[in-house]
């Protein structure tokens, strides 16, 4: 009986998640083309044109935000496994309160910090916004991944005379580096997805940037534009734009979990 | 003096490792402190110029049409995170308690890491995605199906009165319960699969049926967690933006049916923050918001991560990110 309840639960978790991939693909599909990739949208409500400049902010700001989050999050999570403490337990707890802070705040944060600031909108300030919110989650996974190293592998490299820094270099982070990129490539996928710290921050924009300083769209913000104006023609670009950017976001979350199950079952 | 300097020459030198590891671990509490003094900061106006009244206030007019100050109060979007919140938790709790359940102990072996799988991938579907899904599919769902029916059988009520074109509290709450239910579950997950071995089987050598030893052996034990897990899925779903404001209409009113448009905290700073053109106070007012989300979802989260802390320490078991 409570098998049932239980199996019926999960199934009603699953419903959405099918009913998603369905609709996606079938309205999605449809809108690729090679334009849909090569030109830049058109103004809301236009027909023709696709979603290149969409494309092109996402991936500059994901590398923007990849430049800030990686290093400090990877050495922040390196620091949280070397320095045990009183100091490191507060700051682990507060990287985890991190990662739950809306997104929406982080966008008005790094637009008083950056956008009033320099009186203009940016690519730069929304690739600073999800760097942000990168950081904790990398240092969060780094720090897991760390943790699992057997400390004999820490202890035979001190022994064998080799400075703390680079045992962490070349043999700890050596040793958990599919557990480090796993993470990493997790909250690419994450940040990737979001929408709102970049409202007041990329702003979005019709054009390819000619620098970081422009204002950028990116495929989320597209999806939001377009996807809630009242012309049919504006969906056609959201539904495409929606098809690409789950295709990337949940093929990153398989290979990276197949990878990470491969190397579990295989070597260790 | 000779021994000073001996003194200083020969001493240890400074730990450049500890040094450089740890200006990245500083910026953490860093970027929270700077958020919460921009954020603040931004928010002075507003709070100088409605005080403790901006709390309570209901009605929300940045630009009155006779001119003169906004007249701004936080209730409705406070009333509508609230309403959409609850109703969320109400209908993705026990849902997320059965998925965890079925994970974590009534499934097949075979099926255990696929179903853990298939639910990620729920939960790796971006916000806009869901807002658009929902938008073509929920909406009409609502609106067609489940919206008439209540209103036929419950429409006594005034949760249910009204007409309705499908946005509103209702569909926001629905959407919201769909997007927790990976979340929540995976903390329950964790916990259900903490417990020692040790009262499971002491349990069935009792002669327990299985779920007999879930009820009183296992979720008892996991109990902590499992409102940990609800605690954290409140904080998240209290701030999720895009899916909500695309589904919720987007409106500044309270009203006790669940079948209108209404506001949330994050969907008035989203919908209204490039609408501002130059009104400070209004401005100030979006942030002063910004600043009453931040606190709710940070206590939450930390709540949250407290009690997860303690039930970690108390069945000495792995961690729970």
């Amino acid at each position: 009986m409570y098998v049932v309840l239980a199996t019926v639960s999960f199934l009603i978790a699953l419903v959405p998640l099918v009913s998603i991939l369905y609709v996606t693909i079938a309205n999605g599909f449809a809108a690729l083309n090679v334009d849909f990739f090569t030109q830049v949208t058109p103004p809301i409500g236009g027909t023709g044109g696709g979603i290149l400049n969409a494309i092109e902010g996402s991936f500059v700001m994901i590398g923007i935000a990849s430049v800030i989050g990686v290093p400090v999050g990877v050495f922040a999570g390196a620091y949280l496994t070397e320095f045990p403490g009183r100091f490191t337990y507060n700051v682990r707890l507060l990287a985890e309160v991190l990662t739950g802070v809306p997104s929406i705040v982080t966008g008005i944060f790094v637009y008083e910090l950056l956008v009033a600031t320099q009186h203009r909108f940016s690519a730069l300030a929304g690739g600073v916004a999800l760097g942000f919110m990168m950081i904790p989650i990398v240092a969060i996974s780094t720090n897991e991944s760390l943790k699992l190293v057997s400390s004999s592998i820490r202890e035979g490299g001190l022994a064998l005379g080799i400075s703390r820094a680079k045992t962490l270099i070349y043999i700890l982070l050596s040793t958990a580096r599919s557990g480090v990129i796993t993470g990493i490539a997790l909250s690419v996928a994450r940040v990737m997805g979001e929408t709102a710290p970049l409202l007041f921050t990329a702003l979005g924009s019709q054009f390819l940037m000619t620098s970081i300083n422009d204002p950028a769209s990116s495929m989320t913000l597209l999806i939001y534009n377009f996807g809630t104006a009242p012309y049919a023609n504006s969906h056609v670009f959201a539904w495409g734009a929606a098809f690409v950017l789950l295709l990337i976001v949940l093929s990153l979350n398989i290979l990276v979990r197949v990878a990470s199950r491969l190397k579990v079952s295989g070597a260790e | 003096m000779p021994n000073e300097s001996r003194a200083r020459r020969t001493a240890r030198p400074p730990n450049f490792f500890l040094i450089i590891l740890i200006v990245p671990a500083i910026v953490i509490p860093v970027i929270i402190v700077l958020m919460l003094y921009e954020i603040g900061n931004g928010s002075i106006d507003a709070m100088r110029a409605f005080g403790l009244s901006f709390l309570f206030g209901t009605e929300w007019i940045p630009n009155p049409p006779q001119g003169g100050l906004p007249v701004l109060g936080a209730l409705p979007a406070i009333y509508g995170s609230v309403v959409t919140t609850t109703l969320s938790l109400i209908l993705a709790v026990p849902v997320s308690l059965g998925v965890a359940l079925f994970q974590a102990e009534l499934s097949p072996r075979a099926l255990r890491v696929p179903s853990v799988f298939l639910v990620e991938m729920l939960a790796a579907v971006p916000s806009v995605v869901y807002g658009l899904w929902a938008l073509v599919v929920l909406v009409p769902f609502m609106r067609d199906f489940i919206n008439p029916n209540l209103s036929a059988t419950l429409g006594f009520l005034p949760l249910f009165s009204g007409p309705t074109n499908g946005l509103g509290m209702l569909t926001a709450g629905v959407i919201l319960a769909i997007m927790i239910i990976p979340y929540a579950s995976s903390v329950m997950r964790e916990v259900i699969a903490a417990v020692p071995r040790s009262q499971r089987e002491a349990s069935l050598a009792l002669g327990a049926t299985n779920w007999e030893t879930i009820r009183t052996s296992v979720l008892p034990f996991a109990r902590t967690g499992i409102v940990a897990a609800v605690v954290l899925a409140l904080g998240r779903a209290i701030g999720e933006t895009m899916a909500v404001t695309m589904v919720i209409g987007n409106v500044a009113r309270i009203s006790p049916s669940l079948f209108l448009p209404a506001y949330t905290i994050p969907s008035v700073i989203a919908n209204e923050f490039t609408e501002v053109a130059g009104n400070t106070i209004y401005l100030s007012a979006l942030f002063e918001l910004g600043l009453i989300l931040f606190a709710i979802a940070f206590i939450m989260n930390l709540l949250g991560r407290v009690l997860i802390t303690r039930l970690t320490l108390r069945t000495r078991g792995g961690a729970i990110v």
